[in-house]
């Protein structure tokens, strides 16, 4: 099936906890012109917040970094989303995919990447030690009307 | 307040509402641990039913709320969640350490 690229944002956002909640709540909203219904916008909330909180927990754990979100909606239904850091990076990307797998003790639960994967249909990573990670998710929105609104 | 508390009978009961997310998270676990350290309930409910979004932070969040508890010989339900919070939370093999309950369907959410 092809896929038309028909709308795109870009965000660049400093790796504040505070800006979790906006990150999702952003995505949603754009994503929201493919007509989603109130499941799949949850999805994609929930995905992109675990993709963000991602940079700001583990890829710069100890400073301030950015984050960069791009939001591309195909006439598809198809919503890519690429998070992106310039962070620690990912030394084993399969280990760290394992649900349960987690190098931050105590308070979190190694679940990210299995929720990420669970709410989505794909999801890719790409990351390389002292240089950065990024994240990209898939899902194919069916939607209340099952197709595109009128983005165009 | 994102918590309200009800203590009755040795059981502790939190109200949890709004979105739980990594961010949130840190300041609620602040002030269940407060409650957990002045009640030391046998039992601990954290009722779901006002949450409006929660990601893996809110699964942590109750794993770690299980360990305080649980250190002292008590122990842990978890109500009111959605299909999808429930998966999450079984993701995680919560369901052999604490008591998970969905909401009962009928209601506002899904
Ligand atoms: N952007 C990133 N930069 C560096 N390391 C990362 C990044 N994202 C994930 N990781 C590594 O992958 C591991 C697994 O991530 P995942 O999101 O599945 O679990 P978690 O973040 O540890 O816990 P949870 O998401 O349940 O709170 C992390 O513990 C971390 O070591
Ligand atoms: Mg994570």
């Amino acid at each position: 099936m092809k896929h038309n690229s028909v709308n795109q944002i870009k965000l660049e956002l400093e790796s504040r906890s505070v800006n979790e909640s906006f990150a999702r709540a952003v995505v949603a909203a754009f994503a929201a012109q493919l007509d989603p219904t109130v499941e799949e916008l949850s999805d994609i909330k929930t995905a992109v917040s675990e993709a963000v909180t991602n940079c700001i927990v583990h890829a710069y754990p100890n400073n301030c970094g950015r984050v960069w979100i791009t939001v591309i909606i195909h006439d598809s239904g198809l919503v890519r989303i690429r998070v992106r850091d310039k962070g620690c990076g990912i030394p084993d990307i399969t280990k760290a995919r394992e649900p349960l797998f987690t190098t931050a003790g105590e308070e979190r639960s190694g679940l990210g990447f299995a929720v990420m994967e669970s709410f989505m249909d794909r999801v890719h990573v790409r990351s390389a030690v002292g240089v950065g990670t990024t994240v990209t998710l898939e899902k194919t929105i069916r939607g209340r009307s099952g197709g595109l609104n009128d983005a165009g | 307040m994102p918590v309200q508390f009800i203590y009755d009978d040795q059981t502790l009961t939190a109200l949890l509402s709004g979105e739980i997310d990594h961010h949130s998270a840190a300041f609620l676990r602040q002030i269940l641990d407060e409650s957990i350290a002045k009640f030391r309930p046998s039992k601990l409910i954290l009722d779901f039913d006002a949450v409006s979004f929660m990601d893996s932070s809110a699964v942590g969040l109750v794993m770690g709320r299980y360990r305080c508890v649980d250190a002292y010989g008590g122990a842990i339900e978890v109500l009111n969640l959605t299909p999808k919070t429930l998966r999450m939370m079984r993701l995680s093999g919560l369901q052999s350490l604490a008591v998970l309950r969905g909401k009962v369907s009928g209601g506002k959410n899904e």
